[in-house]
């Protein structure tokens, strides 16, 4: 790969005088650079996961003793329903974006993306649908109380008087999402560097450009469903009433066609995080780089067609369950492609175990034990006893957070250092990962038995014998909220200064991005690279 | 390639966005398809329990005397409905093709006028499609004055065709106040 390294005198400086470059808050009010975007979603990104995780910590201490203590059954809903919605659109969504904003114009030699004003907005909307949300805890009623799935007719004819603030709020996160991925595709479709051939693409890029697809087609859907709700609540048509004519259970259907896919989107770009990283720390090549590529792809496409699984007990003919079932376990198979090719890039690698390789690692084994959980949640006759236990909590926090999360700190890591210019603070960004590493499975692991054992899901209260694992689990919770604050200090510092990062601090690191100078100049390949 | 901040799209530009925002309306508008496709799908399949809304026509030749079916009725009121509403009958058991009337007793224990509409579902919902109902109080309205009671019939038979494996359904009458929909 040749490349031409554009260097600029005045770089990413808040007070620089950059020709379009504003000022103060104006600057990241009006601000089209897809850098101070990027920064902005993650900034944001970060806020809502503290904001989410205060609301689980809220949570745990409520469980950390049998009996009610702390909240009232009611707010309880609350925290479990708004801690769901705050870090599945809050937390991971915006943070994919915010990585996708920073790294694929980088990646594939373009100066920008493609729409940069479209990508002003669809952040700029973001904090004001989060708003609306969270401030429906100081009304009468409270803060949505029907979980993050809002089933009817809890949030229809059950519902606490939250449900337009719930369903405005959901727009506009879904107006904002929406945007980003037709801004992605857009981008990635026509904005490559000369010789940049689809599978020449770093795999980062082919998993946002794959997530970009799936929220185009879901994030729509997610939008109808709400609708129905909104105009069930108030408008008084039936679409989820059974009395007008209408059918809870298809509530179910519409809001999993677009759920399924959701669980994609929030872990597809954690594929293409780790399978940056592994072959940067490993120094090899990423094992099986088309095969990566066609796994993406068949997850997505079998992501359309397994919804039902989520709702193996409502009753449905043999054939259906089956059908489903089966369709569920076959996404187990590129799934495994993956994960054996992770490992096959790790073996025989002059391997470093730097912060970045570290949260991959973990990754990969704790991604793969929520796969697994996912596999025996997948099994029809068995879900019946999983199903809206502990269970199901353990697998998707194995999934959302050793996954997705862990992804993520990964990327944060890995990419810091292009970011601010300096490298992170070592000791301070180990000690975040291995608290978190313990902790995280404090927290999860024991779930899983309490699940087993019977203990459901999004009750404020437990049977006694469940005591002792869930004051393990709260500790676990507790230790594992602090410890994110070791990850804000180790930015914060990184920000401030450090050992000077050079443009390519990674040795074994590979892509265009590198090939600029740390911190990365506010402009970039405004002359296009030439890729071989 | 497009430079950014300029007004005018690359055309390639465009062709991709037009692309990817008619994808977006068209899934929007699908979403709301799937309401329609589902109840085309659940008549078909009787995959969410609903039964024949309309009266059915008997036309069945012969009794199958060999088999019994035990059909159950349950009743619930929908929140807020102060009728008392229950089958006079909990079980019985039927030949298959044989006819059945059943009777429910409801009464409204308000002092108030209120309509009541009877929502059935039949479990296993691949049930719902053999159970043909041939008089039924749920294809109508149900006014009652201010505690007024009233005995309400159905008469219904189960198709011969029945799976062999289904030897139970379980008919659930749910009662739902519609006064305000239907003053309307």
């Amino acid at each position: 790969m040749t490349t031409e390294t554009i260097s600029h005198d005045s770089h990413d400086d808040a007070h620089d005088h950059h020709d379009h470059k504003m000022t103060g808050i104006k600057r990241w009010l009006f601000t089209t650079n897809h850098k101070d975007i990027g920064s902005m979603y993650l900034w944001f990104s970060f806020i809502m996961l503290l904001t989410g995780g205060a609301m689980a910590m809220v949570i745990r201490a409520e469980l950390f003793q049998p009996g009610l203590q702390i909240i009232s059954p009611d707010f309880f809903n609350q925290m479990t329903t708004v801690h769901g919605l705050i870090m599945v659109f809050g937390a991971i969504m915006p943070a994919f974006t915010g990585l996708a904003n920073w790294m694929i114009p980088m990646m594939i030699g373009a100066p920008d993306m493609a729409l940069p004003r479209l990508n002003n907005w669809s952040f700029w909307i973001l904090p004001f649908a989060f708003t609306i949300l969270l401030s429906s805890f100081f009304m009468a009623g409270g803060a949505p109380n029907f979980g993050w799935t809002f089933y009817a007719p809890l949030s229809t004819t059950y519902s606490n008087g939250s449900t337009a603030f719930f369903v405005f709020a959901v727009h506009i996160m879904g107006i904002s999402s929406i945007m980003g991925a037709i801004n992605i595709v857009v981008t990635i479709m026509n904005m490559r560097a000369p010789g940049m051939t689809y599978m020449k693409m770093p795999l980062f890029v082919w998993t946002f450009f794959i997530t970009a697809y799936l929220l185009v087609a879901v994030m729509p859907v997610l939008a109808g469903v709400v609708t129905m709700v909104l105009t069930d609540t108030y408008f008084g048509t039936s679409f989820f009433d059974a009395a007008g004519g209408g059918d809870p259970v298809m509530f179910q259907h519409i809001f999993w066609f677009f759920g399924h896919p959701e669980v994609y989107i929030m872990i597809l770009p954690a594929f293409g995080i780790v399978s940056t990283t592994i072959p940067a720390f490993s120094r090899k090549k990423l094992f099986g780089y088309s095969s990566m590529v066609y796994a993406t792809a068949s997850i997505a496409f079998l992501s359309f067609i397994v919804w039902a699984h989520h709702m193996f007990t409502t009753g449905m003919p043999l054939f259906g369950e089956l059908f489903f079932m089966y369709c569920t376990m076959l996404i187990a198979v590129p799934t495994g492609v993956k994960v054996f090719n992770w490992v096959a890039t790790m073996w025989r690698g002059a391997i470093t175990f730097e912060t970045p390789m570290l949260f991959s690692i973990a990754f990969v084994i704790l991604f793969t034990i929520g796969g697994f959980s996912g596999l025996m949640l997948a099994l029809t006759p068995v879900d019946f006893q999983y199903h809206d236990t502990y269970f199901v909590v353990a697998h998707f926090h194995y999934v959302l957070v050793t996954g997705a999360l862990f992804s993520i700190y990964a990327g944060v890591y890995y990419w810091l250092p292009k970011w601010t210019g300096y490298m992170f603070d070592e000791t301070l960004s180990k000690a975040h990962f291995w608290c978190s590493l313990i902790s995280v499975n404090v927290l999860f692991f024991p779930m899983h038995f309490l699940g087993l054992a019977g203990m459901p899901r999004r009750i404020p209260d437990y049977a006694l014998q469940f005591a002792d694992f869930n004051k393990w689990v709260s500790i676990g919770g507790f230790a594992f909220g602090l410890s994110q604050l070791i990850f804000l200090a180790v930015v914060i510092k990184c920000i401030r200064g450090g050992k000077q990062a050079e443009a390519k601090p990674w040795d074994g690191a590979e892509g265009l991005e590198w090939t600029v100078a740390s911190p990365a100049p506010y402009h970039t390949f405004e002359k296009p690279p030439k890729v071989d | 390639m497009t430079a950014p901040n300029q007004t005018g799209l690359d055309p390639r530009v465009k062709k991709t966005l037009t692309r990817l925002v008619l994808g977006v309306f068209a899934m929007f508008g699908f979403g709301f398809a799937l309401v329609p496709l589902y109840d085309v799908f659940c008549d078909i399949t009787g995959l969410n329990g609903k039964t024949n809304t309309q009266a059915a026509q008997y036309s069945v030749e012969g009794v199958d005397k060999e088999r019994l079916v035990t059909v159950q009725f349950i009743s619930r009121m929908a929140k807020g409905i102060p009728w008392q509403f229950e089958p006079m009958v909990r079980e019985i058991k039927v030949h298959p093709g044989e006819r059945k009337v059943v009777k429910f007793f409801a009464k409204n224990e308000a002092q108030r006028d209120i309509i009541g509409q009877a929502v059935p579902s039949v479990s296993p919902g691949q049930a719902a499609l053999y159970f043909q109902k041939i008089e039924c109080f749920c294809f109508n309205h149900q006014p009652l004055k201010g505690q007024e009671s009233i005995e309400m019939a159905l008469q219904f038979y189960v198709d011969p065709e029945l799976p062999k494996d289904i030897s139970t359904l379980t008919l659930s009458y749910t009662l739902y106040d519609i006064t305000a929909s239907v003053g309307k």
